[in-house]
Formats: structure tokens, C-alpha cells, sequence
């Protein structure tokens, strides 16, 4: 089995990289399975594909705009996933739709894809989270705990 | 009456560039280019350790993560006037050249291709046919019967599946798309055989680079991997050896099927070898160093003026004083304002305070600014570069070119004048020359690592030291898309001014201090728009300089599910 944690975002503006900034933060919490990849997607599309083809369950960490207050976390799964990916406003947000209908086309994608977002509150300049962002981290990461979990391979906590 | 048509985002992924023409008479008789996200994130760098600047600014992009990281160490090696040493130049080119060859792979068939190939036609093809005519193209093994039958039934579970996904943005049936059938479906073969083989560019980038995406193995001064024959942690024979192995299978894809079928492509729109044009002004700077001070390179560069080659005027190093004092950039239809009021600035003097009005036609409109060289606008990216190629005499530059013009002759039944490459095709064909020549450094750089290293040579560092005092450098890089380059100021060991002037700023230019218009505005006039609420003539076009104004916001929209807001007015 093949896991994939994907964080996306530009962390050179600030609650925008909060994919980067939790994938960073999962490794040092938790010890990961060797079936769990941990990737750091930046910004980039394409560059993707090798990363994510053929994963059985894929866990994106992204930030996003639902209509929730800020700093707010949601889990999107299933058929929500598709369509959220299918918003072309988001330069890379698209990139990540190309490289997943692109492995569609190729029989490679992934089978299972769960999403889970952070409403930002700033988007400004700076390579730090918002605080009020940066105090629902540890949501995030239970969340994509409780995610590997179900999948059945679990993350174990660091000891402190 | 002019009708006029707005389209916003015009890429196909990097998005945020807003492209309106105004169609009289079925033709364009005005355009505006507009990047539509304020890039002043340079900014995030200036006070900084300039040893930091390539891992921050490598952020800027959602593309071209690996080249702003280059053009940034080149950056403050210039300005140290530090050198490099070759196992680290070899390394690099390396890196540079998978990862050219990479972009170029993608944005042709996963990115502008469906510009061209029309996928739901595909299906009506006789797979037979479509293998016969591959075959007697190119040898590539991947163009049998069996391979044409297989993709055509894929293609009709994906597209009865209605999850179109990247493809529901295309212009099924629209009366520009003009392949034939099989050619469509030799097309769609290649595609999805492209996302196999686009792995072991990436995959060259990821073992020098130690990562993808966001490369690790930079440092000002050379490279972070150390070199042994006998060590597993490093970078050894062995995995040189690999990577020899994967340098072979993308030479044979980009000679059998990327480069024919962007002949065919050209031969069955010859018409789009008349339209496209724009400025043929070109500027490109050399690239694949061969020494350490980088005065010697494997591919030139230079400037054209007129699409006439005789102009040719070679920029000689990367110190060179022709590129360097030729550039500024105005902001007089930007958002932007400078403080000593108006007029073109230097980009060590630059400025990026905003300054934002509504989009004004005659005014400011666009958060891009306006280079210029020497004044005037300047068409850059591998057209610029084949041509400087060309112009130079260099090799393999021609041999790649006349290849693919003979097969793309071959197919339309006459000859191509080398005129033709001055158009939205010759961009695109440009581009799998490049992609051919770029290759052919790769190959050699991997042989002078090699024989570097055989000498016992396993330098990879110089280690730099800052002096106290003001100093400037610039970085260049002929990227996929085009020059970058990298301006830094640095003041006592920090960074005091940071500019990058990335290619797509060149070509996605607004109007200039002199009100000309800048490429893609140029290349627009005249265009014939069929059908103006789907406006595919514009589109291949732009996409023809491979867009990319991602440099910034990526969030997430769901409300928005619009593709592409096509307003006519």
C-alpha cells in the first residue's frame, strides 16, 4: 500500500502555506509507516505526477476558501473532493486537477482522496502562520492522524 | 463594431493572467495583457542572508521552482565575482537541462497540445492507419497497432466516464481544430506515453537535486553534493550510471515523438505559420557553462533585432555589459509607482510599491511591469534562443531545426521557410528544437562530470565570503520559458535590493514607457477569432509562450467553479 500526505501552498504568504508548513510539522510529531510518503508540493503542478501515481489513499493539506469563518478546518471527502478540485481560480489548485486527470487518463490515480483545508486569515506577505492559524495546526495534524489511522497505518507520537 | 472579449485566467494552470482583444471584423484590432496578482514578493528576501535568498525565492513560482533557485546563487556569485567550480557547473547544467526538458515535455502535450488535438476525434480514427502513419515517422516502439487500439479503448471508457477533468477545457469540434483523425489519435498515444517518460527527467532532478519539487543541493558557491566512488551517501558512479540510463530513454521520446509530432502539428496548421508573430526583437543569454567564471558555454545566446540574424550580437558572459546595462523596466501602465517619479529603472534600482487603479486601457492596467532592453520590448524564450542558436552557428541548434522542418515538410508537401519560425508554430517548434539541444547538453555534461571526476577532481564548493560595502550582482539563466535573471544588491553581507525579472514579465509585458505594446499584445494583432465566446485563436497564441504568472496565490475556491470566464462585450 502506498499513502501520500501532499502539503500545498505558498509559505511565502503566510496561512497560504499551511499544507508546507503541516507536512513539515506531521514529521516532527509523529514517526511515519514507510507506507506513508510525506510530500512538500509548494506551489508546483505537474512536477507532481511521480509523487502521486498509483497512491491508494492520497491526504491533502491545503488552504481554502469555503465560506467558513477564518481559521476554520474542514474535511472534504468523496465526491466533494473532484469538484473542489475542478476550481480553475487557483492557479495551483488547478495544477493539482491536471496532474489528477491526467493520471485518470492513465489508469495511475490515486483511488482514495481526502482533503483537509484551512480557512486562511491572512494571505499577506511573511514565511510564519497567522496565530490564529498557526493554534489550529495540531487540529490539522490530529486530523491527518485519525486519517492514517482509519487507512491502517497509523503515525506514532514522537515521544516528547 | 468591435466586439470585445475578456478572458481571465488564460492559462491553462499557472493562472492569473487576464488577456482582452478587441475583434473587428473577425479580426483582433487591440489587445491588453494584464497579470492580475501583485508580484512583489521579492521583497520577502531583502535583509536576509544572501546564502538563504535561492531556498526562499525557489518559492516564487509554481513552476519553475529549480530555475529562480539557480538564477539566485548565480545572483551573489556574480556580485563576489566568486567562482565555481566545474564538478558543481556540470551538476547544475545537469539539474537545468532535466529540468528544461521536463517543462518542455509537459507544457506540449498535458498543457497546450489540446490547443491543437482535438482528443474526442481521436476516437473516429482507424487505429491501423494511425499506427501507419506514426511508424513511418519516427521508430519509436511505442507506435505500433496494438498501442493506437489500446489508447483509442482507454479513450472511450475516460471520455464515457464524463470525467473529463483537464480535457473539459477544450474546443471539441471548434472549425479551427484541423487533424486528422489518426494524427489525433497518435497524439493522444504520445500523451499519455509523455507521462511516462517525463518521470526520468524528474527523477534526474530529484537524485542531483536531492528533492523534488524544491531542489536542496544549491549553495552559493557550488553544490552540496559531495563526490565519491566508494560511498553509498553520495553521489557515486553507480547513480551516475542510472542516470545515463535515463538521459537515453527521454532522447529517444523527444527525437521520435516530441519533435515529430510538433512537425505535424505544423504542417497540418501551416496558416499558423503566418499568424504570431509580435515582436521579433530576440533576446536570450548563454547557458551550460563549461568553466568556472562562466565566460564559456555550451549553448549562446544573444540579441536579434528585426528577426533579421544578421543583427546577431552575442552576450558574451554573464558579466557582460551589453546585457546589463540594457535593461530596465517601466511602470507607466503597471501598478506600480516609483518614487523619483516616472520614467524606465534599472533593476538594481527597483522599486515595487503598488500603486493600483482600475484597469484602464490607456492607463495603468497590469501588476507586471514593462522591461525593455535598450528601450524597446523583447520577444525571449526558446524561439529566442533557437534563433541565437542559429544566428551563432551552433550545431546542434541547427542540426535539431532542420529536422524537424524536413519532417514538418514532408508532411505539408513543400518546404518551410525558416520565416515561418517568426509565428505561434515556430514557437512551439522552437520549443522541440530546444528540447533537443537542451538534451544533448545534458548528455554532455553527464560525459564532462564524469571525465572531471576520472581526473580526480572532487571539488564541488567555494566557499564565499562577504565583504563589508555595497556590492551587485545579477544571475542569469536561459530557463524553459525564456532569460531570467536575478538582481541583487547586497550591503554588508545583507541583502539591501532584490528584483527578478523572470521571462514571463518580458513577455506578458503591459504597454512600455513609449505606449508599444509588449509580445503578447503584439503577437494578438490581426489574429481571426471564428467564434468570439470561444475564442480558441487567442488562447493558442498566448499558450504559445508557455504562460506562467503563477508567483504567488493558490487558494482554494469553491464556490468558483467557472474554467475560463469568456466575457464578450
Amino acid at each position: 500500500m502506498r499513502v501520500v500526505v501532499l502539503g500545498i501552498g505558498n509559505m511565502l504568504m503566510t496561512d497560504e502555506g499551511i499544507g508546507v508548513h503541516a507536512v513539515e510539522a506531521l514529521q516532527r510529531r509523529f514517526i511515519l509507516p514507510d507506507a506513508v510518503a510525506v510530500v512538500d508540493g509548494g506551489t508546483t503542478g505537474m512536477e507532481l505526477l511521480p509523487d502521486l501515481e498509483n497512491a491508494d489513499h492520497l491526504i491533502v493539506i491545503d488552504a481554502v476558501r469555503v465560506g467558513k469563518p477564518p481559521a476554520t478546518v474542514v474535511r472534504l471527502e468523496g465526491d466533494d473532493v473532484p469538484a473542489f478540485f475542478k476550481t480553475k481560480l487557483s492557479p495551483h489548485q488547478v495544477g493539482l486537477s491536471d496532474v489528477l486527470a491526467a493520471l485518470r487518463f492513465s489508469g495511475q490515480a490515486p483511488r482514495h482522496v481526502v482533503l483537509i483545508g484551512v480557512q486562511p486569515v491572512s494571505l499577506e506577505m511573511g514565511m510564519e502562520l497567522s496565530p490564529d492559524v498557526a493554534r489550529r495546526l495540531d487540529e490539522v495534524l490530529d486530523l491527518v492522524s485519525a486519517e492514517l489511522a482509519t487507512i491502517g497505518v497509523p503515525a506514532l507520537e514522537r515521544r516528547q | 463594431m468591435a466586439t470585445r472579449i475578456t478572458i481571465d485566467p488564460i492559462t491553462r494552470i499557472e493562472g492569473h493572467l487576464r488577456v482582452d482583444v478587441e475583434v473587428d471584423n473577425g479580426k483582433v484590432s487591440r489587445a491588453w495583457s494584464s497579470g492580475q496578482m501583485w508580484r512583489g514578493i521579492e521583497q520577502i528576501v531583502q535583509g536576509r542572508d544572501p546564502r538563504d535568498a535561492w531556498t526562499i525565492v525557489q518559492r516564487i513560482c509554481g513552476v519553475c521552482t529549480t530555475v529562480h533557485a539557480m538564477a539566485s546563487v548565480r545572483s551573489v556569485e556574480n556580485a563576489l565575482n566568486l567562482e565555481v567550480p566545474l564538478n558543481a557547473q556540470f551538476i547544475r547544467n545537469m539539474i537545468m537541462c532535466a529540468h528544461s526538458i521536463h517543462d518542455h515535455i509537459v507544457h506540449f502535450y498535458h498543457l497546450s497540445a489540446l490547443d491543437w488535438v482535438d482528443v474526442v476525434s481521436a476516437l473516429k480514427a482507424d487505429p491501423v492507419k494511425a499506427a501507419q502513419l506514426a511508424e513511418s515517422l519516427s521508430e519509436w516502439e511505442g507506435n505500433s497497432r496494438h498501442v493506437m487500439t489500446d489508447v483509442q479503448n482507454r479513450l472511450k471508457t475516460f471520455v464515457g466516464s464524463g470525467q473529463l477533468g483537464v480535457f473539459t477545457n477544450g474546443y471539441w469540434g471548434h472549425p479551427a481544430m484541423k487533424l486528422p483523425p489518426e494524427v489525433n489519435l497518435m497524439a493522444v498515444a504520445h500523451y499519455l506515453q509523455a507521462l511516462e517518460i517525463q518521470r526520468y527527467a524528474n527523477k534526474i532532478v530529484a537524485t542531483l537535486g536531492s528533492k523534488t519539487p524544491h531542489i536542496q543541493n544549491l549553495a552559493v558557491g557550488g553544490v552540496a553534493n559531495p563526490i565519491a566512488t566508494d560511498s553509498q551517501s553520495v553521489l557515486t558512479v553507480e547513480r551516475l550510471l542510472l542516470i545515463k540510463e535515463m538521459i537515453d530513454k527521454l532522447g529517444s521520446f523527444i527525437r521520435n515523438c516530441y519533435q515529430v509530432d510538433v512537425a505535424a502539428v505544423g504542417a497540418f496548421y501551416a496558416d499558423w505559420t503566418q499568424l504570431g508573430a509580435g515582436i521579433t526583437d530576440y533576446l536570450s543569454v548563454p547557458d551550460m557553462p563549461l568553466d568556472t567564471k562562466c565566460t564559456r558555454f555550451m549553448m549562446p545566446g544573444g540579441f536579434i533585432k528585426g528577426g533579421d540574424l544578421s543583427t546577431f550580437k552575442p552576450i558574451t558572459s554573464y558579466s557582460d555589459s551589453y546585457f546589463r546595462d540594457g535593461v530596465a523596466e517601466s511602470v507607466k501602465h503597471s501598478w506600480y509607482k516609483y518614487s523619483g517619479g516616472n520614467g524606465p529603472l534599472h533593476p538594481w534600482k527597483g522599486e515595487t510599491t503598488p500603486d493600483y487603479t482600475d484597469f484602464q486601457d490607456n492607463g495603468k492596467y497590469s501588476w507586471v511591469k514593462s522591461p525593455t532592453f535598450y528601450g524597446k520590448p523583447a520577444q525571449v524564450g526558446p524561439l529566442a534562443n533557437v534563433l541565437c542558436g542559429v544566428a551563432a552557428g551552433h550545431q546542434p541548434t541547427v542540426s535539431h531545426l532542420n529536422r524537424v522542418m524536413d519532417i514538418a515538410g514532408k508532411l505539408a508537401g513543400s518546404k518551410l521557410p525558416m520565416s515561418a519560425l517568426h509565428s505561434t508554430i515556430g514557437r512551439h517548434a522552437a520549443r522541440a528544437v530546444r528540447c533537443g539541444v537542451v538534451h544533448e547538453n545534458l548528455q554532455a555534461s553527464w560525459q564532462a562530470l564524469m571525465e572531471n571526476i576520472a581526473k580526480g577532481d572532487t571539488k564541488t564548493f567555494n566557499k564565499p565570503v562577504f565583504p563589508k560595502g555595497e556590492i551587485m550582482g545579477v544571475g542569469l539563466h536561459e530557463a524553459p520559458r525564456g532569460l531570467l535573471s536575478h538582481w541583487s544588491v547586497i550591503k554588508d553581507g545583507k541583502i539591501a535590493n532584490y528584483q527578478a525579472v523572470v521571462p514571463t514579465t518580458w513577455l506578458a509585458a503591459p504597454r512600455n514607457e513609449a505606449d508599444e505594446q509588449g509580445p503578447y499584445e503584439a503577437s494578438l494583432l490581426k489574429t481571426p477569432v471564428a467564434d468570439p465566446e470561444r475564442p480558441l485563436e487567442v488562447l493558442r497564441t498566448v499558450h504559445s509562450f508557455d504562460p506562467c504568472l503563477a508567483c504567488a496565490v493558490h487558494l482554494t475556491d469553491k464556490e468558483q467553479k467557472t474554467v475560463v470566464q469568456v466575457k464578450a462585450l
